[in-house]
């Protein structure tokens, strides 16, 4: 139909490597820029932006990071939620340390931090493979954890125990704290998760990415070919944590206001590896899917009893809530275990054809 | 410093060795507990190459299930033939719906496919018993209570018999399944299979009913975990956390190996038991929830199969 790229013609290399080669994925894209930018803040209300798309947005980079390890490197991880705290915490104390500084330079800069213990906790990836390298990253899921709440100085000794998101600016404006608004926020989070998407499919393209995707198909063969393993996973082990670190920051001090350790407990490593396989493993565009899927889905499940007007108790929503996503997950799995990802894919395909079945 | 972390200990080891024996009888009996969620796992990664996430809920829910049902007014005798039941059910359910339509796929789908199932069985396992935690009923079943206190070395060491009772269990349920596997038809049609899917489907074994039996086994053992664990604590769904470290367990003792759950479940209670009392207060309390992990970390960066793995030899 209107998705053809009938007579657009690549004349040289540069047209034939873009991102989007196709005109429609290009006004497709510039669209949706242009409602995340502009019609969601406008028209958009404070809790929308609060609990929908803040929290989308940011689940939606650490799923980038996570599917950047799993889905490109094939290295399975359990430890993101750990990896998200480790930026989260140390935003806490950069920002503490200099109080003056932009805090969105220290959010980016606490993902450095995040990265080194990414790459320390990787280092054992370079001997074990598989289902055995689950139990590094749940190492350091519980280790980190158990850090989170021993280590008293990365909570400034406070009695709770619990890190608060301090009143900081960045360009004049409040965007953490009690007195940022959502809509400054909102501008934040999403600038630096579509810059930061951007980054991560440059990089996947390039000759990195492209280094990762071998290890991940063999990486035997992969080294006989040159890539070097040392490198290639310990980058990715960098990458990806530098990604879940900055979403760890985001998290804290631009959507909860205040965290606990509970927040980057093993669950929540679980729900990111649920929005990359759902969304589809090996897919940018997946990982947006799969978070809005596995966030979006409980808040409309537990709307819905009070939409219709059903009298159910919170507890049984909650519960119906869980068998639900079970479900999903499991449903999902057995119709298209690439995620919806490849959904989307097919149906481009289909669109591309139409109305014929096949060209 | 390094007095703290090299000497000390083992002066208090040497100066209190009824403590000692105590301590070691709890790493003893925690290193069974392991073990025995241990063997679910490796009963199912062996036959069908799924790492069972589920398992830890598996635990959970036929302890519930046992519990449940002596709640509503079945005897206990019956309870424990019912739930036996419904774990043939869950098994048959599970392949029905959930493994027959994965065939084939890669192993980390059939890993996510058991994470969904183990967030299903949450859910529908709270709706149905309640999220609150219940008494396992112990003393029903016929098990034994209190203790017998010996008088090793001047001192006291205190036994449970509870303890005991959990020790002998597992190791019935081992040699049972030993024997299983070693010596019976389908024993050795699950070997089979463990070995390669399309081989054994040749010869004429039935992979949807090796892989119902399979998961049977694994209740039956979910069972047994379930109300040893629910005996010495209370039935909760916290118990699944502790699922998680069998994980450490399985990395020691290799996949693929009854003996080496039983050896690494044992490494993992020894270790973890004598690391908190004696060398914990260094580092704070609260290691337990992270020492098993680094002491499969440690194992596996000299034997990255575990102690019996399978070797498994890579061609491009």
């Amino acid at each position: 139909m209107f998705y053809r790229e009938v007579g657009q013609f690549k004349t040289n290399y540069s047209s034939d490597s873009q991102v989007f080669p196709i005109l429609q994925d290009k006004i497709g894209i510039f669209a949706m820029l242009v409602v995340a930018f502009v019609f969601v803040p406008m028209f958009g209300s404070e809790f929308f932006l609060n609990s929908i798309m803040i929290p989308f947005l940011i689940f939606t980079l650490a799923t980038i990071g996570l599917n950047i390890l799993v889905g490109y490197t094939g290295q399975l991880s359990l430890g993101t939620g750990a990896f998200m705290g480790v930026g989260a915490y140390s935003c806490y104390k950069l920002a503490t340390i200099f109080p003056d500084v932009n805090i969105i330079i220290m959010v980016l800069l606490s993902g450095f931090f995040s990265a080194g213990v990414g790459i320390l906790f990787g280092l054992p990836s370079l001997r074990i493979k598989g289902f055995y390298l689950l139990v590094s990253t749940l190492a350091a899921q519980f280790f980190l954890e158990w850090c989170f709440i021993r280590v008293e100085w990365l909570y400034n000794y406070n009695d709770s125990g619990a890190i608060d998101s301090l009143q900081r600016s960045a360009f004049g404006y409040a965007v953490s704290g009690g007195a940022a608004n959502s809509h400054a926020q909102y501008f934040v989070v999403l600038t630096i998760v579509v810059v930061m998407t951007w980054v991560a499919s440059n990089l996947i393209r390039g000759r990195i990415g492209r280094s990762w995707m071998m290890i991940r198909d063999m990486d035997i063969a992969a080294e006989l070919m040159g890539v070097r393993p040392l490198f290639a996973k310990l980058s990715a082990f960098a990458v990806s944590s530098f990604y879940c670190g900055v979403a760890g920051a985001l998290m804290v001090f631009f959507w909860l206001g205040s965290a606990e350790v509970e927040s980057f407990d093993i669950n929540h490593s679980f729900l990111f590896l649920f929005m990359a396989i759902i969304g589809g493993l090996g897919s940018l565009i997946g990982c947006y899917m799969g978070a809005a899927f596995i966030w979006i889905l409980p808040i409309i499940i537990r709307a819905l009893p009070s939409a219709l007007g059903l009298d159910i108790n919170a507890a049984t929503v909650e519960h119906i809530n869980f068998m639900m996503i079970g479900a999903m997950i499991i449903f999902f799995l057995i119709v298209e275990p690439h995620g919806l990802a490849r959904l989307w894919q097919i149906a481009k395909e289909k669109l591309r054809t139409w109305p014929f079945p096949y060209s | 410093m390094l007095y703290n972390i090299l000497i000390d200990p083992f002066v208090q080891m040497g100066s209190a060795p009824d403590f000692f024996l105590q301590v070691l009888w709890s790493g003893f009996v925690a290193g069974t507990l392991y073990s025995l969620i241990a063997l679910g796992f490796v009963l199912i990664f062996k036959a069908s190459g799924v790492f069972n996430f589920a398992q830890g809920i598996m635990v959970v829910f036929a302890a519930l299930t046992l519990v449940g049902l002596y709640q509503a007014g079945v005897p206990a005798w019956a309870a424990l033939f019912l739930t036996v039941g419904a774990m043939f059910v869950l098994a048959w359910l599970v392949e029905r719906i959930v493994l027959r339509n994965l065939v084939n796929q890669e192993e980390i789908i059939l890993f996510m496919a058991t994470i969904g199932l183990n967030y299903f069985l949450i859910g529908f396992g709270e709706y149905v018993f309640g999220g609150e935690p219940k008494s396992m009923i112990a003393a029903e079943l016929g098990l034994p209570t209190g203790s017998t206190t010996f008088e090793p070395f001047d001192g006291i060491l205190i036994i449970e018999h509870l303890d005991v009772a959990a020790v002998i269990m597992a190791i019935i349920l081992v040699t049972a399944l030993a024997i299983f596997f070693n010596k019976t038809r389908i024993g050795r049609a699950l070997r089979a299979v463990a070995d390669d899917h399309q081989a054994a489907l040749s010869v004429g074994i039935s992979l949807n009913q090796i892989w119902v039996i399979v998961w049977f086994a694994a209740g039956i053992v979910a069972l047994a975990t379930g109300i040893m664990w629910g005996a010495k604590s209370d039935v909760s769904f916290a118990l699944q956390i502790v699922a998680l470290k069998a994980l450490p367990v399985l990395i020691i003792g290799g996949f693929t190996s009854i003996p080496g759950a039983i050896i690494g479940g044992l490494v993992i209670g020894f270790g973890e038991k004598l690391f908190e009392i004696y060398w914990g207060g260094l580092l704070g309390s609260g290691v337990e929830g992270w020492f098993a992990y680094v002491i499969a970390l440690i194992f596996l960066l000299f034997r990255p199969h575990g102690l019996f793995g399978e070797k498994i030899i890579e061609r491009i």
